[in-house]
């Protein structure tokens, strides 16, 4: 009984291995940006470095120095801005590397991650640390350095010590021994690091060597807890981590399908599991990504959003919409949805009596939707603009409308209401004559040149007279693009005839935009 | 013994003649019932569902159908690539229930046959001639699906025609002012009936319809009392 209490007690049953990838910011930003690792690559966040690769480190480029001067010390660094997301969904494959050998991997920090050694299987401890450095190594990441020792703190220490791809191991019970050597240098706590220095505190041993209880009452709460790391005795263990549940959703087609009828057919049933697996998480998605993957190399990929949210017959929808707009040049192997957004369900739900538009109109549309393509079907909306087409705008049925200008900004040149009832996609040519019969043009200086009297436009077969008229309402738009710039002017005309006219005048050539019918 | 006494169709509650609709319709037999029509159009024309009206102007297509679209309605545009979508949110569309298919193409018949299964106000600009044959086809969907066609153009044995007789703009001068409303004649012709007439801002100063009052209206209130 003893024995056995002993043993669970005893420091072998908490061995913690800690992986440590050195200079993670720069291996992140290597993968995501495609970089050869020869190159000297610096990743810099707030003007200084953060990061830098061996090669870059061997031109003299240090952590912590400006952008200029590292540029100046090695004239072809590479720069790459810093991003935490990045170093994160970097370190998310190798999470799921290090997973496939031991489960309860615990991520401490991008390029850090700690875990319980898996030595009884793998038959010891270096035999576990080889196996985890030559997965990583295989999966492309070839600096991995990986420490073992009683606690975490320790095992990092060790795996900064370690050789790439090797492994360094504190014997169980040798950390404290081990820590003694150390520069106080290695606490994280700058300020404490600094303060330590000051009294004469050079190594890990000195700072152990105090009584707990003088470090408590001169440092604190914080103090105390460097000094037990500093002693060995850091009893936080790699508490491991829930892998993030797969939503992905494949259907897989052997042999591949070249006809677009089977394929939406075959996908119906994974949509409907993609849903259903979403909804037992409590989870709807309002954006997915469809995947249609070929035979040989072709890809293609699309990003759908919904305005509400995904099910099955829209998904199915979807994947038609898209092979009728993109058809694949190859057989089909499969069709991937990837959920890019999801929301809670709670968030996203229906009002107990409804608050979207009922099924019937969504089914009804997306008949017509297939019957006519997925675009030409729209659901209309108004945004800010100057002239009357640019204020409509129709978003195909099923997505989302945004990046719509707002309507509140005042837009200088916008004609105030009402709103002309026929608004042409393309302006329409018009003319405008004089009383004499001479052309009618708008001066640099925004006066017209003669006063308008006669009109025609497409619409009628000979030139009306003019009853009244306004203008000219000179627009400069996109001034400071020469390539967009347009220098028009508007006027509204009324014939004799009763008809009303948006008309413009650019370039001595008159148009109508739209007609107040 | 289902003797239901003196309750007849005439004399039952509203609600219950609207249930007994709704059950004549799923049967098949067809019914018709009003919907809601802008007031400026009240001594005009009331719509019903399962007719086709005839429009010649887009401004009483967007008339027609903002009193069922602020009801609740859903529309739908077919084949009017130039359809005003702010003029018609002016006039009290509600462009959140509103389906546009602009360019329907060869096959816009069966799309306006589609949007009478989802909504109820359907405007349609046939892009080509319609026979009478293809209109009677459309006809009996509408009854069945309880809704209402406005033709922007030429319709065959349309319920009823509206016309803009003659419109004069106000606001605009030679050379200064905009255009801030217009006084138009709506002309109705029903079958052989006499034609109906209005004189109506369409739309007037607050973007709305409303009737002229106009000084022969005075004349006669005056000769009635």
């Amino acid at each position: 009984m003893t024995e056995l209490l002993a043993r669970q007690q005893s420091p072998a049953t908490a061995r913690v291995m800690v992986v440590w990838c050195p200079d993670w910011p720069v291996i992140a930003a290597m993968v995501e940006e495609g970089l050869p690792a020869q190159l000297p690559i610096a990743v810099v966040a707030h003007n200084q470095v953060f990061a830098c690769s061996q090669a870059a480190r061997t031109e003299g480029v240090r952590r912590g120095m400006r952008r200029r001067d590292a540029a100046a010390s090695c004239p072809d660094l590479v720069l790459v801005d810093h991003n935490p997301d990045r170093d994160l969904r970097v370190f998310e494959d190798i999470l799921s590397v290090v997973e496939e050998v031991s489960p309860g991997v615990a991520p401490i920090r991008p390029g850090l991650c700690a875990l319980g050694v898996p030595s009884r299987y793998y038959g010891g401890e270096p035999q576990a640390a080889a196996v985890i450095a030559e997965r990583l190594v295989s999966s492309g990441v070839w600096d991995c350095r990986i420490g073992i020792a009683d606690g975490i703190f320790a095992a990092e220490q060790a795996a900064r010590r370690a050789a790439p791809q090797d492994s360094c191991i504190i014997e169980p019970g040798g950390s404290a021994g081990f820590l003694s050597g150390l520069s106080i240098g290695v606490l994280e706590d700058a300020e404490m690091v600094s303060l330590l220095k000051r009294l004469g505190l050079r190594s890990l041993g000195d700072f152990a060597g105090l009584a707990p209880r003088d470090v408590l009452t001169r440092f604190g709460r914080d103090g105390a807890w460097h000094h037990r790391l500093a002693r060995g005795l850091d009893n936080r263990s790699a508490a491991g981590r829930t892998p993030p549940p797969e939503l992905d959703a494949y259907v897989d087609f052997s042999p591949p399908l070249e006809v677009m009828e089977p394929i939406v057919f075959s996908v119906r049933q994974t949509a409907e599991r993609f849903v259903a697996e979403l909804a037992r998480l409590g989870l709807v998605s309002t954006t997915v990504r469809i995947e249609i993957v070929g035979d040989g190399s072709w890809n293609g990929s699309r990003r759908w959003a919904h305005p509400r949210w995904f099910g099955a017959s829209d998904l199915v929808d979807r994947v038609h919409w898209q092979l009728q707009a993109d058809p694949p040049p190859e057989p089909v192997t499969g069709v991937r949805l990837v959920p890019e957004s999801v929301e809670s369900m709670a968030d996203q739900g229906e009002g107990l009596w409804g608050s979207a538009p009922d099924e019937r109109i969504d089914r009804g549309v997306a008949r017509l939707q297939s019957m006519l393509g997925h675009e030409a079907v729209l659901s209309p909306s108004l945004q800010g603009g100057r002239n009357p087409k640019d204020r409509q705008v129709g978003t195909p049925w099923g997505e989302r409308a945004d990046r719509l200008r707002r309507r509140r900004l005042p837009w200088p040149g916008s004609i105030p209401p009402p709103a002309p009832t026929r608004v042409f996609a393309e302006p329409r040519k018009a003319m405008v004559l004089g009383a004499e019969g001479q052309p009618v043009g708008v001066t640099p200086r925004g006066m017209v040149t003669t006063e308008p009297a006669l009109f025609k436009t497409q619409e009628s077969a000979e030139l009306l007279r003019i009853e009244a008229w306004a203008g000219p309402w000179p627009i400069d738009e996109l001034w400071w693009d020469p390539a967009h710039a347009r220098q028009v002017a508007r006027f509204q005309v009324v014939g004799i005839d009763g008809s009303a006219w948006l008309l413009v005048v650019e370039d001595n050539q008159w148009w109508a935009e739209a007609q107040y019918a | 013994m289902f003797d239901y006494g003196g309750v007849t169709v005439s004399s039952a509650p509203p609600r219950i003649k609207e249930l007994q609709e709704r059950v004549q319709r799923m049967q098949g037999t067809a019914t018709s019932r009003p919907l809601e029509t802008v007031p400026a159009f009240a001594g005009l024309i009331q719509l019903k569902t399962g007719a086709t009206y005839g429009v010649d102007n887009p401004s009483l297509a967007m008339a027609l159908m903002a009193g069922p679209s602020r009801a609740g309605a859903w529309s739908a545009v077919v084949g009017a690539a130039d359809f005003g979508l702010e003029a018609a949110a002016e006039l009290g569309v509600d462009l959140e229930r509103t389906i546009v298919v602009p360019d329907p193409g060869e096959q816009w018949l069966s799309v306006v046959a589609g949007l009478i299964d989802v909504a109820t106000v359907v405007v349609v600009k046939p892009p080509a001639r319609v026979t009478e044959h293809q209109a009677a086809r459309i006809t009996s969907r509408l009854r069945q699906r309880d809704a209402v066609l406005i033709a922007w153009g030429e319709w065959p044995r349309s319920d009823a025609r509206l016309t803009v007789q003659s419109s004069s703009w106000q606001g605009l001068g030679r050379g200064h002012g905009h255009l801030v409303g217009r006084q138009a004649t709506v002309v109705v012709r029903r079958g052989a009936a006499p034609p109906r007439e209005a004189l109506m801002w369409l739309p007037g100063a607050d973007q709305q319809i409303t009737l002229v009052d106009s000084p022969l209206a005075d004349v006669r209130a005056v000769r009635v009392s």
